[in-house]
C-alpha cells in the first residue's frame, strides 16, 4: 500500500510542507494573485516583484492548504527567482503535463530533478490541482488577473 | 434489551453488492455515506424491473404500461407517506434532491410572503444548500438572513434562538442533523418557538432520514426534505414534505406539464396537492427505487439501526480519541453516527488520501458547511459517517490507516 505514498510524501516534500521557503508577502511585490480551490477549501497568495527587464525578481505566496500544495507553493517560489516570465510558464506548462500523468519526461534545466518529486502525484489525480494551484497563481499574477479558481 | 442479536450487521452487508469489492487491494471500509450512501440489491432490482417490465411515463396515458408505471410511483409515495407519518400522500412532493426541495420552498413561499425588513432564520450548522438559497431570496425580496449560533460543542444554542425570534421572523430553515460534525438539533423546540412566533418552518432532514424514524404529524413542521441517495436510494430523486395547507397558499415553483389544471393562453389554473409542484415527466424509476429503499430501511426497523449506529459511534469516538493529536470536531450530546476530525500538523486532504490507499473512504474538506468550519476555526476536516453497514473492522481499518497517516508525517 505505502509504495505510491512514500513516493508522494517524501521527506522533501514533507520538509517544504512543514517548512515552506518565501512564506512572506513582499512589500515590494508589484504582480499578485490569489488561488482558491473550491473543492477545499484551499487558498494561495502569490507574490511577484517583476523587474523591468523581465526578471522575476522575488517571489513568495501565504496561504493554506495540504502538503502537496504547499510544498508545491514553496519550490514554485524557489524556482521561478531569476527567471523569465516565459521560462516560468514554459516550466509551468511541462510541470503541469508532468503531474497530470501526460508525459513523463519533464526538463526544467537544472529545476528537473527538485521537481520530479512531485511527479508522484500522478498517480492520485483528485491531488493534481492541489499541485498545482500555486502554479495557476503564478500565471494569474504575471497576466495581472488577480483572482483564480480551480474548477 | 436483547434486540440486538436480530441486528446482524454482517448479514446487512451481503445485501450491499459493493461490500464485496476491494479498493487498493484492501476490504472497502466505506465511512462516507453522509455524502452518499450505498444501495442495497433490492433497491438496484426494483430499478432494473422497472425498466426492464414496467416502464412508461406517468399520469398520461391510459395504456398499460402508463397504468402500471403510474401504480408503481404513486405506490413510492403512498410508502414515503407512510415512513413519514405525513397526513396525506398530497403533502409528498417528489422533487431532484434536497437542493431542489429547499430551492422550491424559498422561491415559491419567499416571492410570495417576504418584504424588505423580513427575517429568515437558519444556523450555523447549515449545509450550504440550507443557506444559499434563502440568501438568493433575501436578495431579491429585501429580507434578512440571520444565524443561530452554536457553542464550543457545536450544540444548536436553543436559548440564543429563542431571543432571535421576533415579529420580524417569517422562515425559520434549520437542519435536523448536522452532516458535517453530527449534531442532532432540538427540532420540536425549534418548531414550537417558531410557531408560536407565528413563522413557519423547514427542517432540512437531509441526515436525519437515513438514522431514525421521522413522524410529521408529531414534528408539525411545515416542510421538511430530504434526499433520496443518503437513504440507500438513487440519485435524482428527493423529497418535499409540506403541510396540505401550505401547499395549497404556495404558488407552484416551476412551470410545465403535469402540474396545471387547464392551459389557455388568457389564463392558466394549476392542479391541486403535490401535483402543482412537480411540472414535467417526474424521476419515476428513482421514486420507486427509493420506495424500495425505503422498505428496505423499515424492514430492518430505525430502533435497531439507531442502536447500532450509536454503539458504533462511542467505540469510533473512543477510538479515535485514544489517537495522539487528533481532535474531534464536534461533541454535541446528541449526536448521529458522524465524526468530524482533525489531526495537529496534517491536512485533511492528506488525510483523505492516505487513508485511501488503506481501502477507507472518509469525506475530506469543508462539507458544504463554511460557516460551520469558519466557526470551529478550521479550513477542513476530515468526517467519518457511518450507517447501518458499517462495523468495528471499519472502524479499526480508520484509526489503523490514521496511524499510517501519523507515521508519514513523523
Ligand atoms: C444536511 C444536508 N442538507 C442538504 C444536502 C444536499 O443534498 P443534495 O445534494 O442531495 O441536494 C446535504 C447533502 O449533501 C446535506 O448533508
Amino acid at each position: 500500500m505505502m509504495d505510491d505514498l512514500r513516493e508522494l510524501y517524501q521527506e522533501v516534500i514533507l520538509d517544504h510542507s512543514k517548512n515552506p521557503r518565501n512564506f512572506r508577502h513582499p512589500a515590494d511585490a508589484n504582480h499578485e494573485a490569489h488561488g482558491y480551490n473550491p473543492l477545499c477549501g484551499d487558498t494561495v497568495n502569490v507574490y511577484l516583484k517583476m523587474g523591468h527587464n523581465g526578471l522575476i525578481e522575488d517571489a513568495a505566496f501565504e496561504g493554506k492548504g495540504c502538503a502537496i500544495s504547499l510544498a508545491s507553493a514553496s519550490m514554485m517560489t524557489d524556482i521561478i527567482k531569476g527567471k523569465t516570465e516565459t521560462q516560468a510558464k514554459e516550466i509551468f506548462a511541462g510541470f503541469q503535463k508532468l503531474v497530470k500523468g501526460e508525459e513523463n519526461e519533464f526538463d526544467a534545466g537544472e529545476d528537473t530533478e527538485r521537481l520530479m518529486m512531485l511527479a508522484g502525484v500522478k498517480e492520485f489525480p483528485m491531488r493534481v490541482k492541489c499541485a498545482t494551484l500555486a502554479w495557476h497563481a503564478m500565471s494569474s499574477a504575471m497576466d495581472d488577473k488577480p483572482e483564480i479558481s480551480t474548477e | 434489551m436483547n434486540d440486538m442479536t436480530t441486528f446482524d450487521v454482517e448479514k446487512i452487508r451481503r445485501d450491499f453488492p459493493i461490500f464485496a469489492r476491494e479498493v487498493h487491494g484492501k476490504p472497502l471500509a466505506f465511512l462516507d455515506s453522509g455524502a452518499s450512501a450505498q444501495k442495497p440489491q433490492v433497491v438496484i432490482d426494483t430499478m432494473r424491473r422497472a425498466y426492464l417490465e414496467t416502464y412508461a411515463n406517468v399520469h398520461r396515458g391510459v395504456h398499460y404500461l402508463s397504468q402500471v408505471s403510474t401504480e408503481l410511483y404513486e405506490g413510492a409515495r403512498e410508502t414515503i407517506r407512510a415512513h413519514m407519518n405525513a397526513a396525506s400522500v398530497e403533502e409528498i412532493i417528489f422533487t431532484k434532491n434536497a437542493t431542489e426541495s429547499i430551492n422550491l420552498v424559498a422561491n415559491s413561499y419567499g416571492w410570495a410572503n417576504l418584504k424588505p425588513g423580513d427575517e429568515i432564520i437558519l444556523s450555523t450548522l447549515e449545509h450550504h444548500s440550507n443557506i444559499v438559497p434563502w440568501q438568493l431570496i433575501a436578495e431579491k425580496t429585501g429580507a434578512v438572513v440571520k444565524a443561530v449560533p452554536i457553542d464550543a460543542h457545536g450544540e444548536f444554542m436553543l436559548d440564543k434562538y429563542l431571543d432571535m425570534l421576533g415579529p420580524k421572523t417569517k422562515i425559520v430553515a434549520v437542519t435536523h442533523i448536522s452532516n458535517a460534525i453530527g449534531t442532532i438539533t432540538p427540532v420540536k423546540e425549534i418548531i414550537d418557538a417558531a410557531h408560536d412566533a407565528g413563522a413557519v418552518v423547514l427542517i432540512d432532514g437531509s441526515q436525519a432520514a437515513p438514522h431514525m424514524k421521522l413522524d410529521m404529524q408529531a414534528l408539525d413542521a411545515d416542510f421538511y426534505v430530504f434526499t433520496g441517495h443518503k437513504v440507500f436510494g438513487p440519485t435524482g430523486i428527493g423529497v418535499l414534505y409540506g403541510k396540505a395547507e401550505m401547499l395549497e397558499a404556495l404558488p407552484p415553483f416551476l412551470g410545465g406539464g403535469d402540474m396545471i389544471e387547464r392551459v389557455t393562453f388568457a389564463k392558466t389554473t394549476y392542479a391541486k396537492g403535490h401535483s402543482k409542484f412537480e411540472a414535467g415527466t417526474p424521476p419515476i424509476v428513482q421514486a420507486i427505487g427509493l420506495g424500495a429503499a425505503i422498505d428496505y430501511v423499515n424492514a430492518i426497523g430505525f430502533e435497531k439501526i439507531g442502536a447500532h449506529e450509536q454503539a458504533l459511534l462511542a467505540y469510533a469516538t473512543e477510538q479515535l480519541q485514544s489517537i495522539n493529536s487528533l481532535r474531534i470536531i464536534g461533541q454535541a450530546k446528541h449526536k448521529a453516527a458522524i465524526i468530524s476530525f482533525t489531526l495537529d500538523g496534517v491536512h485533511p486532504h492528506d488525510i483523505g488520501t492516505i487513508v485511501d490507499r488503506g481501502g477507507v473512504a472518509i469525506r475530506v474538506g469543508h462539507h458544504c458547511a463554511q460557516p460551520l468550519m469558519d466557526h470551529f476555526d478550521v479550513a477542513a476536516t476530515a468526517r467519518a459517517s457511518m450507517a447501518l453497514y458499517n462495523n468495528r473492522a471499519d472502524v479499526d481499518a480508520l484509526v489503523a490507516s490514521v496511524k499510517s497517516v501519523q507515521e508519514i508525517f513523523g
